[in-house]
């Protein structure tokens, strides 16, 4: 039962790393964008 | 029982928590793979270029929205996956993942590719992977994929929709190309799966899938394979005449085309036993070959400027 467990705790610690990694691209790709869309507005507004 | 559907029923009482890669087998890459090729070359042939950025994003979204519409597919079909020797060792039917976990792992992921794919690029393209994945679910893997002989023929239009969901990422907007990219896609589906479902019309029936060969036998699926080849083959050729290929796609579509349908008449020919088998398997796998040619061309003439200009005036609609 032990090992169950243990297997059980060694795929939802892989599983976490997963989401965490997901979850940091998209951190990133929403920065890259918000940073792509926003830029040429940015530059060409009316002063 | 047999032994494939005892370790199904073993799946059901498994705990919940299968490996990383479970859950990846869940999204099927390889489907994935030839929506996110189809749904580049809807983005690369439309005539306003997206961002890089942007692209990767829209491309990422929909790799993700198909994926997440397999998921569910798997979530929904697990009983009858198990039936299947092509499906019996996905993961829900092998304990490896709960279905309770494949549905939430494909909501979560659906939501958040549509919601995704909206607020990054624009929301007429979200809106098409939600109908994409919304008839893929609902309408083909809910209802017409136990229903219908017909199932593959109108489902195929949630497999045809990435060039129109890249070409509206691009432009915002949906015009003739991209729909004639969809019919395309659309028309090439039936050969493409029937030609399959010939040669596995045993497991379809044990799982009590009506696919046309089950249905209606191999030779009624035969003529209807070269009735939907004979169609392909002049559609295939449709992006030259009006102006989204050039010449090397026209003759590239011409030839391959013609090639499709010599397949066909094989495979309407030789009718008996493996040797039968063994030419629809040929067709399945040229077809495949076809489509990834097709739009690799496509994908080449746009992106890369070779092959050659549009057509004179006068040959094109």
């Amino acid at each position: 039962m032990e090992d169950g467990d243990e297997e059980f705790k060694r795929r939802r610690h892989k599983r976490n790393i997963a989401i965490a990694l997901v979850l940091g691209g998209l951190v990133v790709l929403f920065f890259i964008v918000t940073i792509v869309r926003l830029g040429g507005n940015v530059a060409n507004r009316a002063i | 029982m047999s032994d494939v559907s005892q370790t199904y029923t073993q799946g059901l009482d498994a705990a919940p928590g299968g490996e990383v890669g479970d859950f990846v087998e869940l999204l099927k890459p390889r489907v994935m793979f030839l929506v996110v090729f189809t749904g580049l070359v809807g983005l690369v042939a439309a005539p306003v270029p997206l961002h890089p950025i942007l692209a990767i994003a829209a491309l990422l979204c929909i790799a993700v929205g198909s994926g997440a519409a397999g998921a569910l597919n798997m979530w929904f079909d697990a009983d009858i996956d198990q039936h299947m020797e092509r499906t019996a060792t996905r993961p829900i039917p092998q304990g490896r993942v709960t279905e309770s976990e494949a549905l939430t792992f494909g909501a979560i992921l659906s939501i958040g590719a549509v919601g995704c794919l909206g607020l990054m690029v624009n929301w007429l393209s979200a809106g098409l992977l939600a109908l994409t994945i919304g008839f893929y679910v609902f309408v083909y893997t809910m209802w017409l994929k136990r229903w219908t002989p017909q199932n593959i023929v109108i489902g195929g239009a949630a497999g045809a929709m990435p060039p129109m969901i890249g070409w509206a990422a691009a432009t915002g907007s949906i015009s003739l190309d991209p729909i004639v990219l969809f019919l395309i896609i659309f028309i090439w589906t039936p050969p493409h799966f029937w030609a399959l479902a010939i040669c596995r019309s045993k497991e379809y029936e044990r799982a009590g899938v009506p696919m046309l060969p089950v249905t209606h036998g191999d030779d009624h699926t035969r003529n209807q394979i070269l009735v939907y080849s004979l169609l392909l083959a002049p559609l295939g050729c449709v992006p030259a005449l009006i102006g989204l290929g050039g010449m090397l796609y026209l003759v590239s579509s011409a030839v391959l085309g013609v090639l499709f349908v010599g397949f066909a008449i094989r495979c309407w020919r030789v009718r008996e036993g493996e040797e039968g088998h063994r030419v629809a398997m040929q067709l399945f796998a040229y077809s495949v070959l076809y489509l990834f040619l097709l739009f690799s061309i496509l994908l080449v003439e746009k992106g890369f400027g070779i092959g050659g200009g549009a057509l004179p005036a006068l040959w094109t609609i």
